[in-house]
């Protein structure tokens, strides 16, 4: 069975037909081309296939494609505009937060999901925010101070 | 086409009626809400359903409402909801405990307290579970965790239930003949294959819990502190007077089912605080059963269960 979904990927419409049994990585990867989500674990664990969708951070390799129906999602391709990065991607750039680079689409968005929420976070809360993300550098502290950075820039 | 799933009808009711109308009509169909955990043992072909019933559309199964009788919580409600919206700290505790901040957006309350029992022969790859003959929990004729017996041993792991067991938790079921009212603790089997007391066209559409002041308090044993199913829960409930608190208790992930222990006898103005602790750190140890079904020593999971659970106990004395 397929149905047809209405999206905003990014600030962009789009109509595609997806099949029930699509999950939202493999319609962002495959049918959209946006292969900055990264597919980690493959089991809802390391938080790698991260997308912000109608402004909470959630893992998309746990979710059905067919149900983001009419939702706005946000993957890493929109974040920096124009070739400008964001607060929070100049931040992470500046304090060597990405390290490999694999798990840092899910960091990032999951961080900015927080700022939104959230501008002034505690390292604490920072923590609890990204407990769902894996790095498997395992270099949690320049993550955390490049989003306490981008915090503080943003007063 | 994707192939990551197996291939399902996902069906999208919008009221618990036309909801339980489908999984009557339906063969092979399966509830799903947050999908936290169905889809990711579906991916390792745990579960084949033909039809997916996505409850995430019916809105009278996702108020939080609170009157004289007590405070109504839909079996739709989001973990997150559900920890911004509680005044009992089990509860919040609980549902903070369960998974990451992502999946707890998605994850409902009605999916945490049917949540399937875990056990480290079953969570596993299809063809891990081929190359070990399967397992009683699926398709296989043998529980590895025990090979003489004729039960599974699977883990019940939802955090919630023990939270709502000490609380005094009542849930609605809906089926074609209407809304039905038990006791949580009667949801239950006891058998970690058939782990629900529900028929197959039986949906959990809400949780009463009755008016009350009790403290309460839950805590849990894990691996990966951040995001990961309990070893062992505990939730304790407690009622204050100038002199006795009385507690009660209920475990998760010891057993196949959640555990609601006997009430203890009081802990009174006469009584050792060491004396009284200890004696229900064992009490608490013999009511857990937790066996070979994850990588943790069973003996283990015992001894810091009961050992959390006085700890916790002796906390709400204090407070």
């Amino acid at each position: 069975m397929k149905q047809i979904i209405s999206l905003s990927i990014n600030g962009k419409q789009f109509e595609d037909a997806v099949s029930d049994n699509m999950l939202l990585i493999d319609y962002l990867r495959n049918t959209r081309g946006l292969t900055g989500t990264k597919t980690g674990c493959d089991g809802g664990e390391c938080g790698a296939c991260t997308v912000i969708i109608d402004g909470q951070a959630r893992p998309s390799c746990i979710t059905l494609a067919s149900t983001c129906h009419g939702a706005s999602i946000e993957t890493i391709e929109g974040q920096a505009r124009n070739g400008i990065l964001t607060p929070l991607q100049q931040a992470f750039h500046e304090n060597l937060g990405t390290q490999c680079g694999f798990c840092t689409p899910g960091m990032i968005l999951t961080a900015e999901a927080l700022l939104r929420h959230n501008p002034d976070p505690s390292e604490d809360e920072i923590k609890q925010a990204l407990g769902g993300n894996l790095c498997r550098c395992t270099g949690y502290v320049k993550i955390i101070k490049s989003v306490r950075t981008a915090a503080e820039a943003n007063p | 086409m994707s192939d990551t799933l197996p291939n399902f009808q996902l069906l999208r009711p919008d009221t618990i009626q036309a909801a339980v109308a489908i999984l009557h009509d339906t063969e092979n169909a399966k509830l799903c809400a947050g999908g936290t955990d169905l889809i990711v043992n579906m991916r390792r072909g745990l579960a084949t359903p033909k039809a997916l019933v996505d409850l995430t559309a019916i809105k009278e199964m996702q108020q939080i409402t609170n009157d004289t009788e007590g405070l109504h919580i839909g079996a739709g409600v989001t973990l997150s909801e559900l920890a911004q919206n509680t005044p009992h700290s089990a509860i919040a505790q609980a549902a903070l405990a369960i998974a990451g901040p992502g999946h707890r957006f998605a994850a409902t309350v009605g999916g945490n307290l049917c949540l399937d029992t875990r056990c480290q022969y079953y969570n596993q790859s299809h063809w891990w579970r081929k190359s070990n003959d399967f397992c009683l929990k699926y398709r296989g004729e043998t529980c590895h965790v025990a090979p003489s017996g004729n039960r599974c041993r699977a883990a019940f792991t939802g955090d919630l239930a023990p939270a709502f067991l000490v609380l005094g938790a009542e849930v609605d079921i809906a089926s074609p003949q209407g809304i039905r009212r038990i006791p949580l603790a009667e949801l239950y089997s006891g058998d970690g294959t058939d782990y629900l007391t529900l028929a197959d066209n039986e949906i959990v559409t809400k949780i009463h819990l009755p008016p009350g002041s009790a403290k309460s308090v839950y805590g849990k044993i894990r691996i990966r502190g951040a995001l990961d199913f309990p070893l062992a829960g505990v939730a304790i409930a407690a009622k204050k007077s100038a002199r006795e608190t009385r507690f009660r208790i209920a475990l998760t992930g010891t057993n196949s089912r959640p555990v609601l222990l006997d009430d203890p006898a009081p802990f009174t103005t006469n009584d050792s605080a060491e004396t009284y602790f200890s004696a229900l750190n064992k009490a608490v140890q013999k009511a857990a059963s937790p066996q070979r079904s994850t990588i943790t020593a069973p003996l283990y999971r015992k001894q810091s269960i009961g050992a959390l659970a006085a700890r916790l106990a002796q906390g709400l004395t204090n407070d």
